[in-house]
This record gives C-alpha cells, structure tokens and sequence, in this order.
C-alpha cells in the first residue's frame, strides 16, 4: 500500500500512517527509526538496501530526498506492506524546507527507541555535527562511496564521535573474526604484519590500523591489485600465519604446523553490511581506537586539533538538540548534560574513549558524546569537582 | 619458545562484540545419516552454520550408516538436503569448503571393524584439515542401540582423550523411559564419556524465545515483583500438536505423551518459569537454580484426581476426516499409551506454594501450539458493579514458545460506548515483528555450543532424573489403572477428564 501526500505537513503523515497502520491491523513491533539521507539517484538502491536491513531489524524508515525544486514544499509517501514488515516513509524536500530537514524529522521519529542515520553516499565529513546526524544514536557512513576512499576516511577519523561508524570497518568484520580464530588455535607472540590489498583500499587501511592498535607491531601495507584486501600475515615466531584471498569469494588459511585449508570469505554486498550494522546500537570503541591508530600510523601525522571556535558551535548544537528531543524521563545523563550547558564550562579536549558504562546509552545521553564537543566528558568531571 | 605464548589472545577485547564466536577445528561425526532429523534439521544447521562464518576452516563431517555410499554420495544427500532445507541462501564457495571435510563410513553400528574404519576416517581429516583431535558424535539413533554404539566407541578407542583435543557425544531426547533406566543410559555413558562432554539435547531449550523467557525475567524490573504466590494464581504449560502418530503405532507404543513431551521440554520449560534468579547465567549456576526448583516440584498427591490421560478417536481436524489412535497401522491392542496427558504438580517453595502448576501435552489436538501463561489472581476489590465487569476474565501473561513466537498480556479494559463495561483485551509483542524472521534454528544455536563446549541450554542427568522423579508416580499409577486411556475426538482440546480436573480446583483449561 503507497499513500501519496503533496504539500504536506508531518501531523498529516502521521494521521495518514495511524490510519493505514489501523487499516492492515499489523501491531507495531518496530524498534527502531532508520532515517537515510538519499539522492534522486540513489533512492533506489538504498531504498532496497534499507528494505533488506528492516527485514532482520523491523524498523520506520524515514528516506529524506531533497529534490532541487524551488518552491518551499514538502511531499510524503507511505509504504506499508503485508509481507514487509515495518514502514517506510519517504520526505521530499523543496526549497528552504530542506535547510531544515530535522524540524520534518523530528516528529517522524518512533518514541523512545533508537535512531540510526545512514548516508549511502555524500556523508558530511562530521556526521556528528550534522543537523540529521545530531537526531541519531548511531550515524553510518561509507567512505566507499567517495571518489577517495582513504581520505574519506581519514576525514571521519578526525571528527570521529562515539557512534560513528563506516562500513569500512564492517567490511573487515569476517577477516578479524578469521585472524582473532586464528591467533585462538595459535597462540603465538605476533612479531610483524602485513596487509596486502590494492593502493586506494580503505578497508586495508584499516585492518592495518587495527591490527596495529591491537598488535602494538609494525604494520605494513603492500600493494596488489585486489579485489579488496587480498592477504593479511601474522609473523611469529613458529612461522606465519597467512590468509589469502585472490578471488574475492574463497581464501585459503594456513597455520604454522597446519595443513591448509580454504574458507568461505564472501565480500559481502551492502545489504549484508547494513544489517550487521544494526546490530549493535552502541559506540563501538574497538573501532574508535582503530581509527586513532590510522592517523598516528605509517608517517601520517596527528591532524591539527579542531579550532576553538567549531567546538563551541557543536556544544550549542548539542543543547538545541537536547532542547528540541526532550530529555528522556529518567535519563540521568542528558540532565547532567543540560547542567553543564547551562553552566557554560570552557570544554575540555574530547576523548575518543568514553567511560564504559554498561550499554547506558540512550538517545539524548548518546547526543552529545556524539558531536566532538566534550560535553559529556566534561560534565561528570565538573559534577565531581563541585 | 614459551615466552612466545600469550595469555589472552590481543585480537580479542571484550568490547569487540561484532566478532563472532567461531568454534575451534574439529570433527563432527553423525551415526544416524539417514534418519529425517539428520536430513532436515541438522545437515542444514551445519551449513547454515558455516555460511554464517561460525563454522572453523578445519571442520570434517563424518557420517556413518549401513548404505553403500562412498564419500561422496553422502556429500550429495548432504547437498541435497542443504539445498531444500537450509535457512540461510545457497553459495557454492562455501558449499566447496565444508564439502572438502565430508566423509562417509560405511558400516554396522554393532561391528568392531565398522569402528576401525570410522577411527581410520577421522585419523585422515586430523592429518589432512588440522582438526586437532577434536571429535564430536552426535547419535542421532534410536535409544536402545546407545549401548552398543558407546560401548564400541570405547573399545575402539574413539572416545578415548589420551592423544589430546576433546571428545563430545551428544544424544536426543528420550533419555531412558522411568528413573532406572535413566539411570542406566546414564552408566553407559559415563564409561565412555564424562558428564561434562555429554551434551543432551533438548532442541526446545535452543529456541530463541526460551531463551528470551530468561531476558523477559531477569533483565525486566517489572515482571519479577508479581512473579509469584502473591499475585499468581496458577500457571499452565501446554505443548499441543495438530498431527497424529502418522502411522507409527508401534514406535510411539510404551512411551506416549507424558514421557515424550512432559518428562522433558515441559518440566524443562516449568523450571526456566518458576526458578530463583541465577547469580549468573554460566552453565553450573543456570543449572543449579534448575535443579532447586525441580527438586521442590511435588508430584501429584492423588494421581487419580490430578492428572487425566487421554486417547484420540476419530474425528474431523482441520476440515480432514482422521483416524483414531487403535486404527492407527501397527497398534496393538492390549496398548495403553496415552496420546494426552495432563497433571497438576506444586512447587514447595515460599515463592510457589500454593500455586498450581498444570501441565497438558497432547496430540490431534486442534493447533500446534507451545505457550506458557501465568494466570493471575482476580483483583481483591472491584470499584464497579458486577455486571460491569460480567466479561473480564484473569489477567494473564502468556509466553507464546511457538509458532508466532512472543507475549502476550491480557487484561481488562473499558469498552467504548457510555456505559461502564469491561472486557478482557490482548496486548501482543511478536518475536519476529521486532526482530528477524531468519532468527537462527534451535538446531544452529545447539550445535554451535556443542563445538564451542558450552554447556548452558543442556540438561544435565540430574535434571533427567529429577523429572523422572516427579512423573514416575503418575506413570505407575497409571500402569495400575490396566486400562485404556479415555478417547477424545481428534480436534478437541482433551478429554473430559482433563476439564474435570482443573475444574475441581475451581479453573479452567486456557484455550491456546
């Protein structure tokens, strides 16, 4: 079912969604808002992504197009299907409704569970920062889609905030869980490494980064010509341990004092990526270190520290967002956060590595950690102090 | 070379929770291929199981039977079953890595030299796939040849652990037929295997939402506070199946619906509901709490007014005219196996007491369903008239096992209009509306912890004996009776008996 509404507003979305919802008789199980920044040209393809990913993950998927039409509009479609589950909502912004995209999203959000952005192409270089990213718990972004991979990811690596993500580093899930198996059948000191994979590869950037953050060894990267990373070797000093792939589909494994083996290792197409994406709804540190490591590692030198100046801009963007989403009833956090914006404290540097506090993370807690400013950090230090 | 070994893998860190876990190298070997569990449920597992990436790179599957197949006739049943029942999509990449560890052993299960094939076999994928030594058996037979397949495995050094790698059998419900013989198949076993390497399987146990009835519990601050004889009234337990014996009369003869069902997944799914927090979700301490509340289960005091068993007559089911159990092909007719059995059993505990637990299971019966539902006690005080509240039944809370897996509350509510009147209303959660529907199968999630060693979901012999404990009362008492069970009509919700028995306590049956 598509129900089409032309110069809309979001309170006639939602009256025609209750009513199409009471029409199916489907009881809502959705849990979570996936909202997806598309183009004109890439709505389809996302569009299908997305519907694959709610199938492990039943969700409201809001799509925000922005078409290039002047007139100040805003136009809505609703999918709703027997065999899919979930909805699907698709904004089209016109004119200088499109300068506020997050005033149509807010109300389309499903209360009280969690929000996940996702950018198939053209992600801002701070997601956190941005104005649709702020609305989110979890931003995903994919350098792959850049004319620069690398340096797309470089990019995100500078203005990296706890929830960030790109499906570079899911792209690397299977390899780490090979190389992790690997190391647990044999465990042996790891003297060196080398990732091998074509020059322009993001993901064996960051394998290399990674294992480099875990490894505390020298990394090295070595040119081939793919598809996608084609080995990685772990030298010990029994030998080494060697995962190639050549193919793109089927690698072999060979442990010292083992026979080889191959094992299945698809590259997995975006579908795949975006639902293990939302698997987890937490800030992933594992891959926050992995990142800090690609910047510092292999001659790259540490990024200047943002100005002042941007810092500030993102602590105001993090009190008008916490004015606008509402504190959550019961989140302790996002009050401390209101404090200490209220207070005005001069922020702190930012750290990539938050306190582990159990899987606490709910939306308005998660908003500021997620721009670069140090609000949160900042906050029960101050608290403490006081 | 020893300062070169690590403590604790540094690829790994607690917080990296997208790496799977993937079970270490190992052989898996099957007797039993034939059977329609090998074909249905388990060869689909494993590949399910290696398409995920869970499966190690060195992983052999051996299967053993009578047939004359070579290695690789057995790879294209195994091909075949994959291609019709697994859940996960075909790829011919990792189709070719798990065929390279197929192996077939033509053999009698009663024969020492069938024996030194198999170990022959399994020597070869050691050397050729780097498995380390690790083997698992997974009898997948009938129970009365366990004996001699254990035995063999022992004498021909198969289950032997001397040369390393570890050795694991894992058996299927049902796990002997009364306490002695429980307690037999158990003496068989422990002379081959310790009690930690045997894994019994109990393939409700690896379902998603047995597994969320502990997440409902324990991770929940609201349901725990009324869970229990403050605010329960009585709680019931109902396994009921649509389908019949479908001809097999004389297998299903001598066991019947009490020792095929309530011994184990009922009395299972009774201790995960009614047992005390575990301190932590490890397999000694989950079992430890399992172990408490079974202990404390009493059997029925008088079998004759708290159990009822039953027969299936002829009769429409589904809008099919089917035959009655004594039609059913190879019944004997000096048979008293029951195809319904229900029984109310307490719990001695302070929690508990005083709440009757009821337990049905029976076939024919109108749908299949699986449901645990709290009934709970009527309000103490109604501020409306009694006729306004003529259509408002117990609230309940009702875990729905399967299929349309989820929960269910139930209470009352006004209905529109100017007058006061109250009627009972559903508020439903649906497992596969909030999450996946390729959740993975029973089958994937047991095996998997079978190869990773990790205990948890399986009962151990205690628990077997403890629910033997509690049924063998019923069950003799019923022997006593030395006559037939009372027919019901197929597609009807018991026989007469089972209502008269929860009526006499005042309730009724929960229509499912």
């Amino acid at each position: 079912m598509i129900i089409t509404l032309t110069h809309t507003d979001t309170s006639e979305i939602a009256n025609a969604l209750l009513k199409a919802r009471s029409r199916l008789g489907s009881a809502s199980g959705l849990v979570l808002t996936l909202i997806v920044s598309a183009e004109q040209r890439s709505f389809a393809k996302a569009y299908a992504a997305a519907q694959t990913a709610a199938r492990e993950h039943p969700c409201r998927l809001v799509l925000v197009v922005k078409t290039s039409g002047k007139t100040d509009r805003l136009d809505a479609e609703i999918h709703l299907a027997e065999d899919v589950p979930g909805e699907v909502i698709v904004l089209r912004l016109s004119g200088e409704v499109r300068e506020h995209s997050d005033s149509v999203v807010l109300p389309m959000l499903l209360p009280d569970s969690p929000v996940v952005m996702w950018w198939p192409a053209n992600a801002p270089d701070a997601p956190g920062d941005d104005v649709l990213g702020q609305l989110a718990d979890r931003r995903i972004t994919d350098a792959a889609s850049s004319a620069d991979p690398i340096k797309a990811l470089e990019v995100r690596a500078m203005h990296h905030s706890a929830g960030d993500t790109d499906l570079t580093w899911t792209r690397l899930t299977l390899w780490r869980a090979l190389l992790t198996a690997a190391l647990d059948q044999y465990p042996m000191r790891v003297l060196s490494a080398t990732v091998v994979g074509p020059r322009n590869n993001a993901p064996a950037d960051l394998m290399a980064a990674w294992l480099e953050s875990r490894l505390k060894v020298t990394v090295s990267r070595k040119p081939s010509s793919g598809p996608g990373i084609t080995s990685v070797l772990l030298e010990t000093p029994g030998g080494d341990i060697v995962i190639a792939r050549e193919d793109g589909k089927t690698a072999s494994y060979a442990i010292p004092g083992q026979p080889r083996r191959t094992v299945a290792l698809k590259r997995r197409d975006i579908n795949e990526l975006l639902t293990e994406e939302l698997r987890r709804l937490d800030a992933d540190d594992v891959y926050a270190a992995a990142l800090a490591t690609l910047l510092t590692r292999d001659g790259r030198t540490m990024p200047k520290p943002e100005p002042v100046r941007k810092r500030k801009e993102a602590g105001a963007i993090a009190a008008a967002r916490v004015a606008k989403t509402g504190a959550r009833a019961g989140s302790r956090k996002a009050a401390r956060v209101a404090e200490a914006l209220s207070r005005q404290e001069p922020p702190l540097p930012a750290s990539h590595s938050h306190p582990h506090e159990p899987h606490t993370h709910g939306h308005v807690a998660n908003a500021p950690a997620a721009d670069s400013s140090p609000v949160v950090e900042n906050a029960p230090a101050s608290e403490k102090a006081s | 070379m020893a300062d070169d070994r690590f403590s604790g893998n540094p690829l790994r860190d607690p917080n990296d929770r997208r790496l799977p876990r993937i079970a270490g190298p190992c052989v898996l070997v099957m007797f039993g291929v034939t059977g329609d569990l090998a074909r249905k449920k388990l060869m689909p597992a494993v590949y399910d199981l290696a398409n995920r990436g869970l499966l190690p790179p060195g992983f052999g599957l051996v299967g053993f039977a009578r047939r004359e197949w070579a290695d690789e006739d057995f790879a294209s049943r195994v091909h075949e079953a994959v291609r019709e029942y697994a859940r996960t999509p075909f790829r011919e990449e990792v189709w070719r890595q798990l065929s390279e560890g197929i192996r077939f052993v033509q053999g009698n299960l009663d024969e020492e030299s069938s024996y030194a094939e198999l170990a022959a076999t399994i020597d070869e994928l050691d050397q050729l796939r780097g498995t380390n030594g690790n083997h698992a058996f997974y009898l997948s037979i009938p129970p009365g040849l366990f004996e001699t397949v254990i035995q063999n495995l022992n004498r021909s050094g198969l289950s032997a652990t001397d040369r390393g790698g570890w050795r694991r059998v894992v058996i299927e419900k049902p796990f002997g037929h009364d306490l002695s013989s429980a307690k037999e198949l158990n003496q068989v076993l422990s002379t081959a295997f310790p009690s930690k390497s045997v894994f019994r399987i109990d393939h409700y146990l690896g379902k998603e939402t047995v597994q969320n009835l502990l997440a409902l519990r324990f991770a929940n601050e609201m349901f725990e506070p009324v869970w229990n004889n403050h605010y329960v009234d009585h709680v019931q337990i109902t396994m009921a199946e649509d389908i019949g014996v479908g001809g097999r009369a004389s297998y299903y003869d001598g066991i019947g619906a009490a020792r095929d069902v309530i011994q184990n997944h009922l009395l299972q799914l009774l201790a995960l509901t009614a047992m005390d927090e575990p301190i932590s979700f490890d397999a000694t301490n989950l079992r430890r709490e399992k172990q408490k509340v079974l202990s404390a289960v009493l059997p029925p005091k008088r079998p004759d007014l708290h159990t009822a068993r039953g027969r299936y007559a002829a009769g429409w089911t589904g809008g099919r005219h089917v035959v009655g159990y004594v039609e059913e092909e190879g019944f004997k007719a000096t048979s008293t196996t029951e195809t319904f059995a229900a029984l109310r059993v307490d719990i001695d505990s302070r929690r508990w007491a005083g709440v009757p637990f009821y337990l049905r299971a029976g076939k024919r019966l109108p749908r299949r369903v699986t449901e645990i539902a709290l009934g709970f006690r009527k309000a103490p005080h109604l501020p409306f008239t009694a006729t306004d509240t003529l259509d408002l039944g117990r609230n309940a809370l009702v875990m729905r096992i399967q299929p349309d897996e989820g929960v269910t509350l139930r209470f009352g509510a006004k209905v529109p209009g100017s007058q006061m009147e109250i009627r009972d209303v559903n508020m439903d959660f649906g497992y596969g509306d909030s999450f996946t529907e390729s959740s993975p199968e029973a089958y994937e999630r047991l095996l998997l912890d079978v190869l990773l060693g990790d205990p948890p979901l399986f009962p151990q012999q205690e628990e077997v004996e403890l629910g033997w404990q509690i049924l063998d009362p019923v069950l003799d008492y019923w022997a006593s009776l030395k006559s037939p069970p009372e027919d019901y009509e197929s597609g009807t919700w018991g026989p007469a008996s089972a209502h008269e028995m929860i009526a006499r306590d005042g309730r009724a049956w929960r229509r499912p």
